[in-house]
């Protein structure tokens, strides 16, 4: 299935080729976790403090779920504030 | 004692100038900085009085840490009472100014009266005198700040001043200082040009002394600098990206305010964000963003500096404007953008380099055109108004000339300098005005950040996001992360944040540092620092202390519970997208039990046992 994978600030560097404004369309198999995909990107779990599917908060205990489905879209920051 | 222990208070309507001491009682109640200049305010003006008015004063004021080497320990406010809201005005800024008056030897200076001619206020050191301002009345914060250094002949000289906005009577102009930072909001410069002020020019050489035992200041700081090293937030994220990262952060959970709240995602959000701020141009290959800056003693350098394409519209033939300059914080791109919905991340840094050129708040202006662009959308305003400009939401060009309008005042810029309530008022759709207690909001739709709403709700300055920063729990997960779209606990998050901030605000320390620093790291450096014996449980108390004082002030200036409130549009009309779809804020359900949280009755009115055990009867 395929999902939109969005990377952002020190973490867009990761993005796989054909990223486009810090996100990417990308296959991922039915009912992956969080974690799968973030692994895959090589996104180190301790940086992906802030873990947004489809807009809603993801908390840690929650990463190894499978509650990713086609046309979601999974957002992540490392921790970054402002103002 | 970190205090210098001495206030400067300037008569403007006889032209004195004359020293006192600091009031240490109150000192040790209300600290420095905010509290203790709103104690002052509160002793010395009637609420009631015409913000614009003689009566009225203006208090420029450090904390005790200002001047420090504690990291941040750069800022200063401006008190008085607002004009914008007819509410209690305090307005904090960074740069150089706050720890140079500091290091003159001052704790504050109480500008009182009005001038008979325009004036500025010179000090070195010992020495203050007020002087003819004559040859700067009638030009920018920029120009101002250039006259000055050149007439005094001190490249060391620090400079807060008003630009023409203010002298024009923008109701949102702010005290430009060192060109690039602002005591932004609420009006505090429209108060200062009022009283014929044009300018604070300010040299300091004698250190802060009186540091109560120094060598454990030393480690005290030092332990500080390291927490805010070590944390992933002050020491990467804000230097790094800047406030501006949270565009995509606060888009993506769909609290984004775009084209006057109608919506709550705004598609052109990253070309604005403070990713799009470190991609190439197409037309030169340089980014947006030179580097990144710091305020006075500060080792996060949150601050941006950045140029606009020398070949966009706005600067094409305009030189003075091709160099590096202040950029863009997220409360200005939001309200210059998404709120507009103008996605042209050079337009937006122009219109902030203007608004930083003449003193006016980037969010009040921002929300302000919005709320203008709304009224042309549904025909109240024309092209008759606007002098010819199509004020079309997404218009780059009406954003700009706008913001030239409004420096110098003319034109439909005299509107727009009203605010967006007044503005609103005008026209005849006061709902239309996305403010509360006549303020605009900043950059969080309380729809999809319920704490915000009671946040932003009972502010004592009206609409603001520095005075309750829930958003830090609600979606950013500092220091823990709470459900963003329930109501639950609210009210205890609401009241928590709101007493430490008043207590940061107090200490001449950034707020910022709230990311890594608790009041527990706060309170061991104003423990070496300053007499008496400063715990954190003080300094929460201390908070709630000022915020209670505020509240009175507000009260008998005439404000009630009716106006803890927000426009109907966020109380009624959904959310058209994201996570909070179809939901309103439920401030309803929150205020009760807030009041009662706080020890006020159910008309908001702070209980006598209340007053009492702060210390306030």
């Amino acid at each position: 299935m395929k999902i939109t994978l969005k990377l952002f600030a020190t973490l867009g560097d990761l993005l796989p080729q054909g990223a486009s404004a810090n996100a990417v369309e990308v296959e991922v198999r039915d009912g992956c976790t969080p974690n799968e995909i973030i692994d895959r990107y090589q996104v180190p779990r301790e940086l992906a403090h802030l873990l947004l599917l489809n807009g809603v908060f993801v908390d840690k205990s929650n990463r190894d779920k499978p509650i990713v489905h086609a046309g979601d879209t999974v957002a992540v920051w490392p921790p970054v504030a402002g103002g | 004692m970190a205090w210098a222990n001495k206030v400067l208070r300037v008569n403007l309507s006889d032209g004195t100038v004359t020293d006192e001491p600091l009031n240490m009682d109150w000192a040790r109640q209300y600290l420095g900085q905010r509290g203790l200049a709103s104690k002052y305010l509160v002793e010395e003006i009637d609420p009631k009085c015409d913000p614009l008015g003689p009566e009225n004063k203006l208090i420029m004021t450090t904390g005790p840490l200002t001047g420090t080497m504690a990291s941040t320990g750069g800022r200063y406010s401006v008190v008085c009472k607002s004009p914008l809201t007819g509410a209690i005005a305090c307005s904090n800024s960074g740069g150089y100014i706050g720890a140079e008056l500091k290091n003159a030897g001052w704790d504050m200076v109480i500008f009182e009266g009005k001038s008979p001619r325009p004036v500025y206020l010179y000090i070195e050191n010992d020495h203050a005198e007020l002087l003819d301002a004559a040859a700067i009345w009638g030009k920018s914060a920029w120009e101002t700040d250039k006259i000055l250094h050149r007439t005094h002949q001190d490249p060391q000289l620090r400079i807060a001043c008003v630009g023409r906005s203010a002298e024009a009577g923008c109701f949102y102009a702010g005290v430009i200082n060192d060109l690039h930072r602002a005591a932004g909001r609420s009006g505090v410069g429209t108060v200062m040009a009022a009283k014929n002020l044009k300018a604070l020019a300010c040299r300091g050489t004698r250190g802060v002394g009186n540091i109560k035992d120094p060598l454990r200041f030393l480690q005290a700081t030092e332990e500080g600098k390291r927490v805010l090293r070590e944390n992933a937030v002050t020491g990467q994220g804000l230097p790094q990206y800047g406030t501006q990262v949270l565009m995509n952060v606060i888009n993506e959970a769909g609290a984004m305010p775009t084209r006057n709240m109608r919506e709550t995602q705004f598609e052109g959000a990253h070309s604005i964000s403070g990713e799009a701020m470190h991609e190439p141009r197409k037309s030169d290959g340089r980014p947006n963003l030179t580097a990144n800056a710091a305020c006075f003693a500060c080792t996060i350098a949150c601050g941006r500096i950045s140029t606009v394409d020398k070949e966009h519209y706005t600067i094409q033939n305009k030189p003075q404007y091709w160099g590096n300059s202040g950029g863009l914080e997220y409360e200005a791109a939001w309200a210059l953008g998404s709120d507009t919905g103008v996605d042209d991340l050079d337009a937006l840094t122009y219109a902030n380099f203007v608004c930083n050129e003449d003193g006016f708040d980037p969010i009040s202006f921002g929300a302000t055109v919005a709320a203008a662009m709304e009224l042309y959308d549904l025909g109240l305003i024309t092209q008759a108004q606007t002098d010819g400009i199509e004020f079309k939401f997404g218009s780059a060009e009406a954003l700009t000339q706008a913001a030239e309008l409004v420096a110098k005042g003319e034109g439909f810029g005299k509107d727009l300098g009203l605010g967006s309530k007044r503005l609103c008022e005008k026209y005849g759709r006061p709902e239309l005005s996305m403010t509360v207690k006549g303020q605009e909001f900043p950059a969080y739709d309380p729809r999809g950040i319920q704490g915000m709403g009671l946040a932003y709700a009972t502010a004592n300055r009206g609409a603001c996001h520095l005075r309750g920063y829930t958003v830090a729990s609600e979606i950013l997960g500092i220091p823990e992360k709470t459900d963003p779209l329930s109501t639950e606990g609210k009210p205890e998050l609401v009241k928590a944040f709101q007493d430490a901030t008043a207590a940061f605000d107090s200490s001449g320390l950034c707020l910022f540092t709230s990311f890594a620093w608790t009041l527990d790291d706060v309170a061991p450096q104003l423990d070496a620092a300053c007499e008496g014996e400063w715990s954190a449980e003080k300094l929460l108390e201390v908070g709630e202390r000022v915020w209670n004082l505020e509240r009175q002030f507000n009260l008998t200036a005439g404000l009630t519970s009716k106006d803890d409130t927000l426009p109907k549009r966020l109380l009624e009309e959904g959310a058209n997208v994201g996570p909070a779809q179809g939901k309103v804020n439920e401030l309803g359900k929150m205020l009760p039990h807030y009041y009662e949280v706080r020890g006020w009755d159910s008309d908001g009115v702070p209980t006598s046992e209340t007053r009492q055990r702060l210390g306030l009867a």
